[in-house]
């Protein structure tokens, strides 16, 4: 039932040097796949790069092949309000839910925002978070 | 200055008889440990075959592994209740090597260190800071011993904590610093960052690596001392088996308790003074753990020239090995001991590098690259952070070494044909 809520985010491993973030931009570019959204954590002199594309698949193939590690993340996007609070009044009842966020970033889709957040157990989550009233973006409309 | 002028002057044939009468006793006491007396049989040799200091010559060499196979008590000359104390230095594939001393080890021990610290001015008055690891490392209590034995006031100050050393130095005034010749150079920058007066110090023994010239004068200019090298290893009781006096050109070693051949590596075939080759040695004064022909991989010669201060031949200055050990912040490592420990972590299987770097702040660091396991990776970065600090972790418990670990991306590093070489020893001496 939530299943067309959970999008697969691209989590890669990179090493942080020179050159690095360009290489990767132009696996995308190369294979015509279209970046939704991007974040790079980073620890030390590695970082992890999460991107969610139109394409996964195809992404995750190219990056293969190339031998870089990856792997598919399940992730959730949380519709926020485009105005002062949008965020504070997500947080606020993810929390009250108890769920944890593990990772989460934000960029702008359109007239809303959109919270990409990292949980323990993504479709249970989505699950509670909807009966909350908390609106979620469905994977279609970032893999297309 | 001489805590014992006769003995330490002692040379010719009053010398030689001395030797010899020792070896001899040091060959029967050998006879109570089954390898030795398995390789007399087995060489055809009895112990009284043993006539002239020349015919040591017949008896094979022991080696380290030979030592680390009778792991722990196989080279034990005497019964346990003779034993007094027993130290261990750090090993290949986990087993450490087990060194044991009687009262009479412990006593003669402290006497040649004394001897040392005498021949680099110091006595009673003098206040001795030993920055040495007081755990099995020897630097720590063996030099302790010596120490106290001159009557200095001894500070067992131990490892770490560079800034309470430096007060220490500073409050106390401090005559005498033993330490690493590396964690002296990091203790002076920090000294000079704290802005200290250490000019209390006089004397600096700097031992269990080897250090250039260069850092000699470095040492001498900026912690304003007189340095002296110091070498030993814990199966030739520890430090103090030879020592620079005050000419500061080779180590005197104790003829009358060390007998010293220098050998080439390969050949085994013994050289004459002047040439270059492996330190064989037969300690001739060890009661609890005797040895014949100790091969210490350490290359150096014998001096030729007599020293001024009166004392017998010297060793030159230490800087290679015959074989692949490397001295890491005093620590001995062979380059497999890192590959095994690595290799037993399943997330780093086969593809690591480890380079051995001596950083800005002197001290020696290692730096792993190890490749990500692609199969281990889950797509968080939080795995990443727990397999470097189980990296760090695990070589820290099992070979003492403090790593800086860096992940690479697969197919990042090296692949090697034919035999690998994965440990890098980048440092500059």
């Amino acid at each position: 039932m939530n299943e067309e809520y959970i999008i697969k985010q691209l989590s890669i491993f990179s090493e942080n040097k020179a050159g690095k973030l360009a290489a990767i931009a132009k696996i995308f570019l190369d294979t015509g796949v279209s970046i939704q959204a991007f974040n790079i954590a980073e620890a030390n002199n590695f970082g992890v790069i999460r991107v969610i594309v139109d394409k996964p698949e195809v992404a995750f193939e190219a990056f293969a092949k190339q031998n870089y590690a990856l792997k598919y993340t399940d992730v959730l996007a949380i519709k926020m309000q485009d105005v002062p609070g949008g965020l504070f009044e997500a947080a606020k009842l993810i929390g009250e839910l108890n769920i944890n966020i593990e990772y989460a970033y934000a960029f702008r889709s359109g007239e809303y925002g959109a919270l990409i957040v990292r949980v323990a157990n993504p479709g249970e989550a989505a699950k509670a978070l909807k009966k909350a009233g908390i609106e979620l973006i469905p994977a279609a409309n970032y893999h297309f | 200055m001489f805590w014992n002028e006769k003995i330490e002057t002692l040379k010719g044939q009053e010398l030689r008889d001395l030797q010899l009468k020792r070896l001899k006793w040091t060959i029967h006491q050998t006879q109570n440990i089954p390898f030795y007396k398995r390789m007399f049989k087995e060489a055809g040799l009895h112990p009284d075959d043993i006539k002239t200091l020349e015919d040591i010559r017949k008896i094979p060499f022991t080696n380290k592994s030979d030592l680390r196979d009778g792991y722990p008590f196989g080279f034990l000359a005497v019964p346990m209740n003779k034993v007094n104390r027993i130290h261990t230095t750090s090993g290949t594939t986990g087993k450490p090597t087990v060194v044991a001393y009687t009262k009479g080890d412990l006593e003669t021990w402290s006497e040649l260190l004394a001897r040392n610290f005498t021949m680099a001015g110091l006595k009673a008055g003098d206040i001795f800071q030993n920055a040495a690891n007081y755990a099995l490392f020897t630097g720590g209590l063996g030099i302790h011993m010596g120490a106290e034995k001159i009557g200095a006031a001894v500070v067992p100050s131990g490892t770490g904590n560079t800034k309470r050393q430096i007060e220490m130095i500073e409050d106390f005034k401090v005559t005498a610093l033993h330490c690493t010749p590396s964690y002296a150079m990091h203790l002076t920058e920090v000294a000079e960052e704290m802005n200290a007066d250490l000019s209390s110090l006089k004397v600096g023994c700097f031992g269990a690596e080897a250090w250039s010239e260069n850092t000699r004068k470095d040492l001498e200019n900026r912690l304003s001392v007189e340095a002296f090298d110091s070498y030993g290893m814990s199966e030739l009781f520890g430090p103090g088996v030879a020592f620079e006096c005050g000419e500061h050109d080779g180590l005197h070693i104790w003829h009358d308790s060390y007998l010293v051949e220098i050998i080439d590596p390969e050949t085994g075939e013994v050289l004459e003074p002047g040439n270059h080759g492996e330190l064989v040695v037969t300690p001739l004064v060890k009661e609890a753990m005797p040895l014949l022909r100790y091969r210490t991989r350490d290359i150096t010669m014998l001096m030729e020239d007599d020293c001024p201060c009166g004392r017998g031949p010297k060793l030159a200055r230490f800087f290679g090995r015959s074989d692949d050990m490397l001295t890491v912040r005093g620590i001995n490592v062979f380059p497999s001991q890192v590959e095994h420990v690595l290799r037993s972590i399943p997330e780093v299987g086969d593809q690591f590098m480890v380079y051995i770097d001596r950083g800005e702040s002197h001290l020696d660091e290692f730096t792993i690259q190890v490749e990500m396991n692609k199969t281990f990776f889950s797509g968080e970065l939080s795995d990443f952070v727990k397999l470097q600090q189980k990296i760090v972790k695990t070589l820290q418990d099992t070979i003492t070494v403090r790593a800086r670990v860096e992940l690479v991306e697969p197919g990042s590093l090296p692949r090697f044909e034919g035999k690998a070489k994965r440990v890098i020893d980048r440092r500059v001496i």
